[in-house]
């Protein structure tokens, strides 16, 4: 055993040679020429975990059960093969392979690889973007229903409902809208992908996470019992676009497998309020047309406000929303107190010998990225405002109990509340079913 | 247009039309410009990691997913390795207050005199980073740390990444999924894998 003074002889040698080599940054001790034979191992990575074949298998999977809950939403009519369809996918796509990337968040990497095309977006991820949209734009929104891991977990968790009141349900959604346009903007100005920083679900499924983030989501399942799929409908960005593309679609589910017969049996079938109900028109068409011009008029009004709201929040949000304005009001804050190296993104940047102002310059063209793309995501949502406004002005001239093409998540639990659903399969005669 | 068709199914199919062509197109000019051949992993580049510690504490997994790994071929086989003897040790013996490594994931391994080989047990390594603190701040830095593929669940959003003081965190293409110093033996810049043939210079 050497004794103490030879270790500090050792170590002092070691520290003087080290110190004399460490603005070589090469390599200080050579490698030795072993004598007994001895040959250096050879370190060897572990394979990658995530294979190529396993990503495109994903996808693969993403494409099939979306067309199986076409298939189960719109042919077969039937929610049973949906519910099992989306417990299957809860249990891949959440509980096997652990959530990313996902529809949700893949919305971040493709805008990340449109502003800067050398991340690029990786076909895979670009698939896993478009898939469920295509098939919204044919089907309506049958991805939240069959093959959305989000969105199974709140479903399997719904105890009972009642309507929420317009109002609330108004307000509450034009949380999507904004949620899904500063993610967009942070994420196109570097300030990181919020979606999945705060997804509340992703924790549950790997089993592990923040705590604060796990937490979260047992309480939205926790809320989810009353008020069914709270994620889904005042919170997720990518059923915004869903949204669009299903108000568009070229077929959608029916509550009657054929025709409406008034009967009002489905009325509080939905728990998600996304049954549109016939209502009288406007009994004074005057005010209505009135309110609608009013709707008309003050939508540029919204989109303005929206966007001098968005500039004017950027500046006093930055230091907690981009790393560059945080690091130099950390800077700033040493200098005007004169301790030095208080974090270690301080000491980073201190010891990279850059000068301050090179973190001021940083800070100030962050800034200036972050107000813009901060106004665009304000306009973007007083758009959604006004054109929210305008269609609730607009005269009704339903006839019939239709889905919400937008809100409906083709979940099928209004079919067996239709008489004629009965009908379709046999258990009822027509005429009782007739009107 | 077909008159049989009530107004707002006319406009709606129309505006479905235009939305249909608006996003083909959209997708079409998006995927010439942006689309990727790369299929891209998280890593930790060594030459900007300053050992914070973060790793081991900002993983979503228990434990991190960030690990010491050694290159051998950069090592000195120091008898006394600053990665492995703590500053207050007493005695160069392996005995645990002597060690760095909090929870003795180092092995030291007799070679020949003076060389001792070191090596990491990869299920005990927590990815404090203490280690390799030590070897880079007075040895060769063959010790480095890395994420390690088996492990890493790849978050659209690593959370070390996103803490990391440095931002030597970034996405690689997954061909060349591991990196080691860049004045390593023979410049390589990653790691030479077993399946992949050469490595890349």
């Amino acid at each position: 055993m050497p004794k103490r003074s030879q270790i500090w002889a050792w170590r002092w040698t070691l520290v003087l040679v080290a110190s004399a080599l460490v603005a070589s940054g090469g390599q200080r001790f050579p490698k030795p020429d072993f004598r007994s034979g001895y040959t250096v191992p050879q370190y060897t990575p572990p394979a990658v975990q995530r294979t190529a074949t396993r990503e495109w298998l994903d996808v693969g999977l993403l494409a099939g059960g979306l067309v199986l809950a076409g298939y189960f939403a719109l042919a077969r009519r039937s929610r049973r093969g949906l519910w099992i369809l989306s417990v299957a996918s809860l249990v891949w796509f959440g509980l096997v392979r652990k959530g990313c990337v996902c529809p949700v968040g893949s919305i971040q990497n493709v805008v990340l690889g449109l502003v800067s095309p050398a991340d690029g977006i990786p076909w895979t991820v670009a698939g896993i973007f478009l898939l469920p949209l295509v098939v919204a734009l044919v089907a309506g929104r049958v991805f939240c229903a069959g093959v959305c891991p989000l969105g199974a977990i709140q479903d399997l968790v719904i105890f009972g409902w009642r309507p929420l009141p317009l109002w609330l349900r108004q307000f509450l959604g034009m949380i999507p809208p904004t949620y899904l346009a500063f993610a967009v903007a942070n994420v196109a100005v570097g300030a990181g992908f919020w979606i999945c920083r705060y997804d509340p679900f992703v924790g549950l499924f790997r089993r592990s996470g923040p705590a604060g983030l796990i937490a979260l989501g047992w309480v939205l399942l926790l809320i989810g019992t009353v008020v069914p799929r709270p994620y889904c409908r005042f919170l997720c960005p990518y059923g915004v676009l869903l949204g669009w593309c299903s108000q568009l679609s070229r077929r959608h589910l029916t509550i009657s497998p054929d025709q409406c017969i008034q009967c009002q049996l489905c009325e509080e079938s939905c728990p998600f309020d996304a049954i549109r109900v016939p209502t009288p028109p406007h009994p004074d068409r005057a005010a209505a047309r009135r309110r609608m011009v009013y709707a008309l008029v003050l939508a540029p009004v919204w989109v303005g406000l929206g966007a001098v709201a968005g500039w004017a929040a950027a500046d006093p949000l930055a230091a907690k929303v981009h790393p560059d304005c945080a690091l130099a009001a950390e800077l700033r804050a040493e200098e005007s107190t004169g301790k030095k190296e208080q974090s270690w993104e301080t000491r980073v940047f201190r010891a990279s010998g850059r000068p301050l102002e090179q973190a001021e310059v940083a800070d100030r063209d962050a800034r200036r990225r972050l107000r813009r793309a901060w106004a665009w995501a304000g306009a973007f949502v007083g758009a959604v405002f006004a054109v929210r406004c305008i269609v609730l002005g607009r005269r009704s001239d339903l006839a019939d109990y239709v889905p919400d093409r937008g809100q409906c998540l083709s979940c099928g639990r209004c079919f067996v509340y239709c008489p004629r659903e009965h009908v379709r399969l046999g258990e009822l005669d027509g005429i009782r079913g007739q009107p | 247009m077909n008159a049989e068709l009530p107004r707002r199914a006319w406009l709606r199919q129309s505006a479905a039309a235009a939305a249909g062509l608006v996003f083909g197109g959209a997708a079409t000019a998006a995927t010439r410009r942006a689309a990727s051949p790369h299929r891209l992993v998280w890593q930790i580049d060594p030459d900007k990691c300053v050992q914070c510690g973060r790793c081991m504490t900002n993983c979503v997994l228990v434990p991190s997913a960030v690990k010491c790994v050694h290159n051998f071929d950069q090592c000195g086989y120091c008898r006394l390795c600053f990665g492995y003897f703590d500053p207050g040790a007493t005695e160069l013996t392996t005995a645990a207050e002597n060690q760095m490594c909090p929870t003795g994931a180092i092995r030291r391994r007799f070679v020949e005199p003076p060389y001792y080989e070191y090596s990491i047990v990869e299920e005990l390594c927590t990815g404090c980073g203490k280690c390799v603190k030590g070897c880079t701040t007075f040895g060769n830095g063959s010790l480095q740390l890395q994420i390690l593929h088996h492990r890493c669940v790849q978050c659209n959003e690593c959370a070390i990444a996103r803490r990391c003081p440095a931002q030597a965190i970034h996405r690689v293409p997954v061909e060349h999924a591991h990196r080691m110093k860049s004045h390593a033996a023979g410049v390589t810049a990653t790691w030479r894998h077993k399946e992949d043939g050469p490595a890349h210079a």
